[in-house]
């Protein structure tokens, strides 16, 4: 902990973290989306308090390899029975966490979560008549490597039906949660699958407006990665906020 | 015609939805045997610095009614102000405690954490901030996670010139503060309706 602050006094450079860039709220979809029900009662009626990031948004907790199992990033085998495997399309899905410099995120923790092939979850409060697979649980994580990559191997989920309008279906959809390394990143974002004509009449995707802020969450389908006669791929890159520049402003913190 | 920014755009929030707790918080839900313990259940280990509390609050609709769905996440300075961050270059914080913490709502919508009080840490332009707890709330019909913070009932004079605090409206300073209780400091949110926390755009 000395050379930290030792950089301090030598450099004049990075000496503190660096705030973030303000996020474009209307990339995003509104707190108060109508079509989606259950934001009706959920959604802020005052206006978000504004301020550029301090120090409490610029950090954030940092995740070692030891928090993640050896099984972790593989949701075909990580809760099946020995011997056994998850039933549905393998499929392995694989991308880049990226900020919006353009810059390679790494270390950071990168938590999935996804319905098994029938598009049903395992979870207490799921009542869909497809059946349970023994063998799938549908949670992983990873943690990027010094690019900012992270890959898992898993089946490709099921589209389902939930209450919502009378007959609305989810497009098939992987859940992601990614950290930063500040806490003004953090995201919760849904993957889809290319070519799946029930993106476009999902009421959850529809709380986004841009259609290009929505392609962005279709993952690509990657032949060139495939894995012969095993896995299909699907590139799916994150984009976390950026930090902006301090050109004038290179004091320590409190200073 | 002018030269490209060459800059990508953040992707898009969706809702974490109401299976969150598969992702979030596995062991909870019944998924065990794939992570010994779930991420963020223990924020402090033997030998942490400061004073132990414990906050506890609800999550409340614009009905009232607790959002039992919902996952709870917090990120705090230790007793002497400084980050468990790779991000924090004033010093080592102490090395017992991890400032992050995560906690799935019960069927009551309450959550958790047991934790240290957090001392002030530097803001803006020499500023001090008074002792706050950063929250995310993230929920089914939660479309882009909740940033608030929580700041301390017993912190009259440095929550006074708190350059965040500042900001809110007086009127709604109160939806910010916990109230201590012994060891306990109490704080609900309100996602809507009267008395509606305070969230934030950072």
């Amino acid at each position: 902990m000395e050379t930290r602050g030792m950089d301090k006094r030598l450099s004049n450079l990075a000496s503190e973290a660096a705030p973030f860039m303000a996020r474009d709220r209307g990339r995003h979809p509104p707190a108060y989306a109508p079509g989606y029900k259950s934001s009706i009662l959920r959604a802020p009626g005052e206006a978000l308090v504004s301020f550029e990031s301090t120090l409490s948004e610029k950090t954030g907790p940092a995740f070692g390899h030891n928090v993640i199992g050896a099984l972790d990033n593989d949701l075909i085998h990580n809760f099946a029975k020995p011997g056994e495997s998850a039933i549905g399309e393998r499929i392995i899905v694989h991308g880049r966490v990226l900020d919006e410099n353009g810059r390679p995120v790494p270390d950071v923790l990168v938590e999935y979560w996804q319905a098994n092939a029938g598009g049903r979850y395992r979870h207490k409060r799921e009542g869909y008549l497809a059946p349970l697979d023994p063998n799938f649980g549908g949670f992983g994580r990873s943690l990027t490597d010094s690019e900012g990559r992270y890959w898992f191997r898993t089946i490709r989920p099921g589209a389902y039906p939930w209450p919502n309008g009378v007959n609305d279906w989810r497009p098939a959809h992987i859940h992601f949660s990614v950290f930063g390394s500040g806490f003004a990143q953090r995201l919760i974002t849904q993957m889809y699958f290319e070519g799946d004509p029930m993106i476009a009449q999902c009421p959850i995707v529809r709380t986004i407006a841009d259609p290009a802020a929505i392609a962005q969450l279709v993952a690509a389908l990657d032949m060139a990665n495939a894995v012969p006669m095993d896995s299909r791929a699907y590139k799916f890159d994150i984009v976390l906020r950026g930090r902006r520049s301090t050109f004038f402003e290179n004091r320590p913190e409190g200073n | 015609m002018v030269q490209h920014l060459d800059r990508l755009r953040e992707t898009p929030s969706q809702t974490a939805g109401p299976y969150v707790h598969i992702g979030l918080t596995p062991n909870v839900c019944g998924i065990t045997g794939v992570t010994p313990e779930d991420l963020g259940a223990r924020m402090v280990a033997d030998g942490v610095r400061g004073e132990r509390i414990t906050i506890r609050g609800r999550v409340l609709d614009g009905a009232g009614r607790p959002v039992n769905d919902c996952v709870v996440e917090i990120w705090q300075a230790d007793a002497a102000g400084l980050y468990n961050s790779p991000m924090e270059h004033r010093g080592a914080a102490d090395p017992n405690f991890t400032g992050f913490g995560r906690c799935a709502a019960d069927e009551e919508g309450v959550f958790s954490f047991d934790t240290v009080k957090p001392g002030p840490v530097p803001g803006p332009r020499g500023a001090t901030m008074a002792p706050h707890v950063s929250f995310w709330i993230v929920a089914r019909g939660i479309n882009i996670g909740l940033h608030t913070r929580m700041y301390f009932s017993d912190e009259e004079a440095a929550n006074r010139d708190d350059p965040v605090l500042r900001r809110v409206v007086p009127a709604r300073v109160p939806t910010l503060i916990g109230r201590r209780e012994g060891d306990t400091v109490h704080f609900d949110i309100r996602l809507q309706g009267e008395d509606e926390t305070v969230f934030f755009d950072v």
